[in-house]
């Protein structure tokens, strides 16, 4: 019997991991490996909510936000190759073209 | 005559003011003309129509009406009341016949002028004013008309507005009337706060119900009133706004800075009397006032060249007698003369207009003379108005100008003396230069060159020719049509029998107006105190009329050496004289004025709003907020940086705020 | 029971995610972020929502970690450098953290009873399993979703496929 609080702060430390990698990293690629753990941390809150109401539509949502997030981190791989061809670093601090 | 048609006496005029202004413009002159003169006219009609009722047997001694309510706040509560009593009655024929002559006489004068429309629209609106202050039964709807008639004199004396001149005295007069505006205000404020009412019946009530009530606050209210007539009616200080009005049309001239606009003052403080006789000060300064005025007046109108400034000054000096009768009670006298001033004043400046336009424009007497074969019906009517305003018998002027100077004579003020002996220096004066200007424009040589006529106003050799621009003709001398000679000739009449109404009992007379007046005026002749003349001496009246018969003619004697026998002799002597200078130039007052009123309040104010507040509060607050949003602009920029990092960092921070804020008010937390 | 089960993946779930915080070489990121999904799988199990476990294991770490070890082969990515990076990420980002943490946990810990308690498998509905009531929501209810969201992978394969191309 564990009160299903316990998940939500679970998945809230998580969540703030996630950020907090999001922002101390450099790399491209672990920025967006930091992505996918928030909406895995986002995930698990929809779960544990699902259980609480005894719906199943919660992870029905879960079902949904798996596909988006494969559909994205596809979409996001291929614009971070394009981008390491033009720039050729993989360093975040250098992508700065959009300064001012 | 039920009272009802009492609010159609003014509103006539004002419906030939809204016809003629708005539509006016697209009539044909005669149409313009005929508006105006219909409802001046009508009103004239109205104001005989009410004479009749008024002095039938048993008729009322006042008939009124009022309105609803106009203001009502607690404390204090006017309506839209019109009175009229006998006092009224004078004045409104005054207004409405003298009134009605002058929109005739305009109709031949201002034939070739611009903006015909506009001048009859201007007149018709004077005469609602004019007919609203006279008619009005309370101090706020007199300051209406008070108001109303200045904005008048202002629209009517700039009418040649493409003139500097022009709309210069316009300003100049509405400014100086400003200023007695100011003091009327204060008044009325005092009054209310005293009686909490500005309504004539209930504020003289009042007065009359506390036989104690004497001076202090009653003076203050009085002098204030006294700043205000001053303003409008021309006395020191203030006068120096009526000869530059002779920038006006000479209609206008006659009209209103003659007839009837200058003596709303003189009608105000009769108006007011009950409150006047209780403070003895504020009479006494009236008279002062008044004296002084009109012996300064006169003297600077001796030496004037331009005809109308001289009949301007004339009538600064006419209406200090007039401020004379009353600051020593003889309301009635004043009014008197008021009426007679009117007729004689009003046919001065007509026939002065009638000179003018036969000399295609020239105002300037050393270019005159010889006019007395020309023009002989211009001649004739100004040689009545002449004699009257000189006080010879039997014209208007004399009954008039007698019976204030003997009543000064006999009132109880302890400057009586003094007073009347100013009044008849100043009927020296006054003679004087009426005939010198008699003899300057009608006896003598030609002094005008009749092929030059007209070019000469053109070529701008004088200022303020009557319509130099726009009456290009100069067919030679030529009598006015008879549109314009037609007033003369009835004011000419009225000039001579207008003062037998008059006629004291010492002359064998019954004095009717006195008489008809005496409703108005009673509680005076039993206020204590007062200054009025205790009793009728009717020897000490003769003899004081044989002296000014005497001053009279030996003005005539002067005038007739200096300026028909030998012309030309004062002016070889005194052209180089400082006194002499001194006069011509007005005593220099417009330029005291000018170096200690008008030029610090221009710098003043040129220093505060143009440079504390233009530049300092509405530039620099304009500055500031660009400043502002400058250096925002620049923190803000740097959110802009590229890195994404830092976007990532904002992001998280403002996900923490809206998630506060989301905690605290959705999930009701602490 | 259950609790020390939760626990023990728990701890593997944040252990995993503290080392992808601070681990250099993105490889090293991956594998513990596969740790972590690995976790939630168990952890989603002992919700009852069996079919999700099995989703994550395949989808998640099967498929996309997959995807993103690939690339950081490709790209050869090698450990991160130190640069110096933006101030605004530390000054505004760290606290807007910290206060999300706080904030969230004393909300959920706040509401703890009112919340209540999770009961190991099968406590959704007793009659069917998880996987048919999933299909009858998802097939009738959501079926708008559901097919907007495979149009939504076929737009992100082609704009994968665009993007990812060659130059020519």
């Amino acid at each position: 019997m564990v009160p299903i609080a316990y998940y939500l702060v679970l998945a809230a430390v998580l969540f703030c991991i996630g950020i907090g990698s999001f922002l101390i990293k450099r790399n491209i690629i672990t920025i967006f490996m930091s992505i996918e753990l928030m909406l895995n941390a986002v995930n698990l809150t929809f779960v544990a909510f699902a259980h609480q109401w005894k719906l199943v539509h919660g992870q029905i949502f879960v079902f949904f936000v798996m596909v988006v997030a494969a559909a994205e981190a596809a979409v996001g791989l291929a614009i971070i190759i394009a981008i390491f061809r033009a720039r050729h670093t993989l360093n975040v601090d250098q992508i700065n073209l959009m300064k001012n | 005559m039920s009272p009802q048609y009492l609010w159609f006496i003014p509103l006539l005029p004002f419906l030939g003011f809204l016809v003629n202004g708005t539509v006016g413009r697209r009539l044909p002159r005669a149409a313009v003309a005929g508006v105006a003169l219909l409802f001046t006219g009508l009103s004239a009609v109205l104001v005989a129509w009410l004479w009749v009722t008024m002095k039938a047997a048993n008729a009322p001694l006042s008939m009124s009406i009022a309105s609803r309510p106009w203001i009502t706040v607690p404390g204090f509560h006017v309506d839209f009341a019109f009175a009229v009593d006998h006092l009224t009655l004078i004045m409104l024929g005054v207004i409405t016949g003298v009134g009605f002559l002058i929109h005739l006489y305009s109709v031949g004068y201002m034939a070739h002028e611009e903006g015909y429309w506009r001048f009859f629209a201007y007149l018709n609106l004077f005469m609602f004013f004019m007919l609203v202050l006279v008619l009005a039964e309370s101090f706020l709807l007199l300051f209406v008309g008070w108001e109303g008639v200045g904005l008048a004199s202002y629209l009517l004396i700039g009418f040649y507005f493409t003139k500097d001149s022009a709309s210069n005295a316009g300003k100049k007069a509405f400014v100086v009337n400003r200023i007695g505006d100011f003091g009327f205000l204060l008044a009325m404020f005092l009054t209310i706060a005293h009686f909490g009412t500005l309504s004539f019946s209930r504020v003289f009530a009042q007065i009359t119900a506390q036989p104690e009530l004497h001076g202090g606050f009653l003076t203050a209210i009085a002098l204030l009133l006294v700043l205000g007539a001053a303003g409008k009616s021309a006395q020191i200080p203030l006068y120096v706004w009526l000869p530059d009005a002779m920038e006006g049309p000479t209609p206008v001239s006659a009209l209103i800075h003659a007839a009837t606009m200058v003596t709303a003052g003189i009608y105000m403080v009769a108006r007011s009397h009950v409150l006047f006789d209780r403070s003895p000060l504020a009479l006494s300064v009236v008279a002062v006032i008044g004296a002084t005025t009109a012996i300064f007046a006169a003297c600077i109108g001796l030496v004037q060249n331009d005809i109308k400034r001289v009949l301007a000054y004339s009538t600064v000096s006419q209406l200090g007698y007039m401020f004379m009768g009353c600051g020593v009670a003889a309301y009635s006298a004043a009014v008197f003369h008021l009426m007679t001033h009117a007729f004689f004043k009003a046919l001065l400046f007509l026939a002065a207009g009638s000179v003018i336009h036969s000399l295609s424009g020239e105002q300037d007497m050393r270019v005159m003379g010889g006019l007395r074969k020309r023009i002989p019906v211009t001649f004739w009517t100004m040689t009545v108005a002449v004699f009257a305003i000189a006080g010879f018998w039997p014209f208007a002027g004399f009954f008039s100008k007698d019976e204030i100077l003997y009543q000064t004579f006999a009132s109880n003020n302890p400057l009586a003396k003094v007073l009347w002996a100013v009044g008849v220096i100043t009927a020296g004066l006054t003679s004087f230069y009426m005939f010198r200007l008699w003899f300057k424009t009608f006896f003598g040589a030609e002094r005008f060159d009749e092929a030059l006529l007209g070019q000469a106003a053109h070529a701008g050799a004088h200022p303020a020719g009557h319509d130099e621009n726009q009456h290009p003709h100069s067919h030679g001398v030529h009598e006015s049509p008879w549109v314009m000679l037609a007033p003369l000739v009835v004011l000419a009449l009225l000039s001579i029998i207008g003062g037998w109404v008059g006629n004291p009992e010492a002359l064998g007379g019954h004095n009717e107006i006195q008489h008809f007046l005496d409703p108005v005026f009673a509680s005076t002749a039993h206020a204590e105190g007062a200054l009025n003349a205790d009793h009728v001496s009717h020897g000490l009246e003769r003899g004081l009329a044989a002296v000014s018969l005497l001053v009279a003619a030996l003005g005539l004697g002067f005038a007739y050496l200096f300026y028909y026998r030998k012309p030309g002799t004062l002016g070889a002597k005194s052209a180089n004289s400082g006194l002499y200078r001194l006069v011509a130039n007005k005593f220099y007052v417009d330029e005291l004025y000018y170096f200690v009123i008008v030029k610090p309040l221009e710098s003043g104010s040129n220093f505060l709003l143009e440079n504390v507040v233009e530049q300092g509060v509405v530039n620099g607050s304009a500055r500031a907020l660009a400043f502002i949003t400058r250096g925002g602009s620049n923190l803000t920029q740097r959110m802009q940086s590229g890195n994404i990092r830092s976007y990532a960092g904002w992001l998280a921070a403002g996900a923490a705020v809206v998630l506060f804020i989301m905690a605290v008010t959705s999930l009701h937390l602490r | 029971m259950q609790l020390v089960l939760f626990l023990i993946f728990a701890v593997l779930c944040v252990a995993g995610a503290l080392n992808l915080l601070f681990q250099r070489h993105p490889i090293n990121s991956a594998l513990s972020l596969v740790v972590v999904m690995m976790s939630l799988a168990v952890i989603y199990w002992t919700l009852g929502a069996e079919f999700l476990a099995a989703a994550q294991v395949i989808v998640y770490a099967g498929a996309i970690m997959v995807l993103f070890v690939f690339v950081v082969m490709l790209l050869n990515a090698g450990e991160e450098e130190r640069t110096t990076g933006s101030r605004a990420a530390y000054i505004a980002g760290i606290p807007g953290v910290a206060a999300i943490l706080a904030l969230l946990t004393y909300i959920f810990m706040h509401e703890r009873t009112a919340l209540g308690h999770a009961t190991l498998g099968g406590s959704l509905n007793h009659t069917t399993s998880n996987i048919t009531e999933i299909s009858r929501v998802l097939f009738t209810e959501l079926l708008l979703p559901f097919e907007v969201t495979s149009i939504l992978i076929l737009v992100a394969i082609l704009g994968a496929v665009v993007l990812a191309r060659k130059e020519q």
